[in-house]
């Protein structure tokens, strides 16, 4: 088992068309996903990358059975292809688009309200199930099958992250990048609940940032259901207060969203925490043996 | 994106927030002529992107336009340092000029995005004039909160409950409840992240008026406000991350010495914490995208040698799918054409690792190569020391 995705995950791409969505679809074809479709409107019924590309989603779903999608179109209409994708009934929609107004995700997130989509991001580096399905930008050959679950708010801190977990002979279930904007689809909480019900996952890596209290609401939840050990890295400890460290998302503000506070609830909830983002490897080898 | 309170309150007046009679000036002759228009005492406000100004010397009283004149002449120019400007302090280059008025009561009103419930929150206290983040955690019974749903925006019966709840009666409370309408309809028509207005006075004649208004934007949504981009003042701003920020690169000045060059946000944070850990002091957050183009790393070297507290640089590039051999060539290229002289620790990351390690030690500069971040981290700060 894994969560979210795997080898029978059906994927159309939107914005298959442009450089980004062109680039990475044949980075996951190489990887073994299963790409069904693309999506650019005004270029249904051409074919790129071996792909079939359509109009609308609803197509995508109808003709090829897509049952997730990975957006890579521009920021100004992102939240309208996340919600054309929740409107066709796509099960699980990745965000990879970084930069879209933070009312253009609210408006997203009420409109899910009602549906059956999960959504993952934006300003994301995607979902990966080792060996059978990458949806996503990150480097899959990093990444090995195993047993730790990885749910990170960051891209490259997390391949660092699994860099560390794969050399020490730690597979991974799934990896998930949430995204570092201040409204994200699923929060680490999400994410949590299916590792919680995942039996492949014996234990999890949480990478959170500075910004927000989404860790110390991962904390209350992890001390009263989470079963298995958790092992959590927080950027930023020497963040200044009042100001986005590249992420929308990762800022201090009022005083509140520093990771010491964030290090302290999670501790004080059970988790083992490590200052260093060097430690991460060799805490879950503790942790575990 | 932050903007001076004078452009706040023009935004503001535009949604029918009630502000007081005003002008900027930037001259002690311009604030000799707008004091003899608007007529009787005024207050001349410093304008810099910080708070704390009162304390500090930045807001004065004027009893006439030529008392306003004098005090300009010691205004303008003036550095103030308040406890949000650092002890650098900011150089006062506008002032705001307004009537002085007579304060009955003082109130706050505050909208920001609440990140949990995903949605705006209005914010009303009967406790203005001071820190609201002291009021939340000292009385906080005494901030009171309407969450606005994103179907329906915020409806007037959530504006008639805050006022009811500042105690306003009357015609004021009719003047309160447009006020706080409008402050909403400001907000969210700009893309604002925060709407702040500390205090919110009512008059002794019964007026409400926004004493102070402090305004920030999403910069994701700055591409549909070029009014709002227009105001930006770069004075405000660290010279370096102006000329980042012309390279479209995301760059922090903070006050160590060791430089940093990192692909990925997290990345750049957590590397920073490293050189913390190691011993050092980060002298900056640098990232320069995902992908690490030549072109990135070549305009991120040329910032990192201008900081002149940089005595040596880390840079961390985990290649992911862009290979490392690749990242290699494009920094001995960059530091080439910039002319680096500080001593560099890379370590790299990724597919081709080890061609891309041979292209560093071959290139014939300062290279200094490391296999992990925490041996790069090691290795710049004994660099220092």
């Amino acid at each position: 088992m894994s969560i979210l995705i795997d080898e029978n995950t059906r994927v159309v791409v939107q914005g298959i068309t442009g450089k980004e969505g062109t680039f990475h679809t044949q980075q996951m074809q190489e990887y073994g996903t299963k790409i069904v479709a693309g999506v650019t409107p005004g270029k249904g019924g051409i074919t790129h990358l071996g792909v079939p590309v359509f109009n609308t989603i609803e197509e995508a779903v109808k003709k090829e059975g897509a049952n997730a999608s990975i957006i890579f179109v521009p920021s100004a209409f992102a939240a309208d292809a996340i919600m054309e994708a929740a409107d066709a009934g796509i099960e699980v929609v990745v965000c990879i688009t970084e930069g879209i107004p933070t009312f253009d995700m609210i408006k997203v997130k009420t409109y899910l309200k009602d549906k059956k989509t999960r959504l993952i991001g934006p300003n994301c580096p995607g979902i990966i199930t080792p060996g059978k399905c990458k949806m996503g930008i990150m480097p899959g050959h990093i990444h090995k099958p195993g047993t730790i679950g990885v749910v990170s708010r960051s891209g490259t801190l997390t391949y660092e992250a699994v860099h560390q977990l794969t050399k020490l002979g730690f597979g991974q279930s799934t990896a998930v990048g949430i995204g570092g904007d201040p409204v994200v689809g699923s929060t680490f909480i999400d994410i949590l609940k299916l590792f919680n019900e995942d039996d492949q996952t014996e234990a999890v890596v949480l990478i959170g940032e500075i910004g927000g209290t989404a860790e110390e609401e991962a904390g209350e939840y992890i001390k009263k259901e989470f079963k298995k050990p958790v092992i959590s890295f927080i950027a930023g400890q020497t963040a200044p207060p009042g100001r986005r460290m590249g992420h929308a998302g990762a800022i201090i503000a009022g005083g509140k969203g520093t990771a010491a506070e964030k290090m302290k609830v999670l501790e004080e909830c059970g988790v083992h925490v490590v200052k260093s983002p060097a430690e991460i490897g060799e805490r879950v080898k503790e942790v575990l043996s | 994106m932050k903007i001076h309170e004078y452009q706040a309150k023009q935004i503001l007046s535009k949604y029918g927030v009630a502000i007081p009679k005003g002008e900027v000036a930037d001259t002690p002759e311009k604030v000799y002529e707008i004091a003899k228009n608007i007529g009787g005492k005024v207050v001349l406000k410093a304008q810099i992107h910080a708070g704390g100004r009162g304390k500090a010397g930045g807001i004065k009283l004027a009893e006439n336009p030529e008392e306003a004149r004098k005090v300009a002449e010691h205004m303008i120019g003036m550095k103030l340092v308040t406890h949000q400007t650092g002890p650098k302090g900011k150089v006062v280059r506008k002032l705001l000029v307004e009537e002085a008025l007579e304060i009955e009561r003082e109130l706050y009103i505050g909208i920001v995005i609440d990140r949990s419930k995903e949605r705006p929150v209005v914010m009303a206290s009967t406790e203005g004039g001071v820190e609201i983040e002291k009021v939340a955690e000292e009385k906080p019974e005494l901030i009171f909160k309407e969450y606005v749903n994103p179907a329906t925006g915020f409806l007037p019966f959530q504006a008639r409950k805050l006022a009811f709840k500042l105690g306003l009666k009357g015609e004021t409370f009719k003047l309160g409840v447009k006020f706080i309408n409008s402050l909403y309809n400001a907000f969210q028509a700009t893309d604002a992240s925060l709407a702040e207005i500390n205090p919110l006075i009512i008059t002794k004649n019964g007026s409400v008026l926004a004493l102070d208004a402090k305004m920030n934007f999403d910069d994701n949504a700055l591409f549909r406000h070029p009014e709002i981009v227009e105001m930006r003042d770069i004075h405000e701003e660290e010279p370096l991350e102006v000329e980042a920020s012309k390279y479209n690169l995301s760059y922090i000045k903070l006050d160590g010495n060791v430089g940093c060059m990192v692909n990925g946000a997290g990345l750049a944070m957590a590397t920073m914490d490293i050189i913390m850990h190691a011993g050092g002091m980060p002298a900056n957050f640098l990232d320069v995208g995902g992908g690490a183009s030549e072109e990135a790393v070549k305009n991120a070297f040329k910032i990192l040698v201008s900081d002149p507290n940089v005595k040596a640089a880390l840079i961390n590039i985990f290649g992911g799918i862009v290979r490392c051999d690749r990242v290699a060539r494009g920094i001995v290229n960059a530091a080439k054409e910039v002319k680096l002289t500080i001593p560099m620790v890379v370590r790299l990351e990724g597919t081709n690792v080890k061609e891309g390690k041979d292209i560093l030690e071959k290139s014939g500069l300062q290279f200094h190569v490391a296999n992990t971040m925490k041996e790069a981290a090691e290795k710049v700060v004994s660099l220092i020391k």
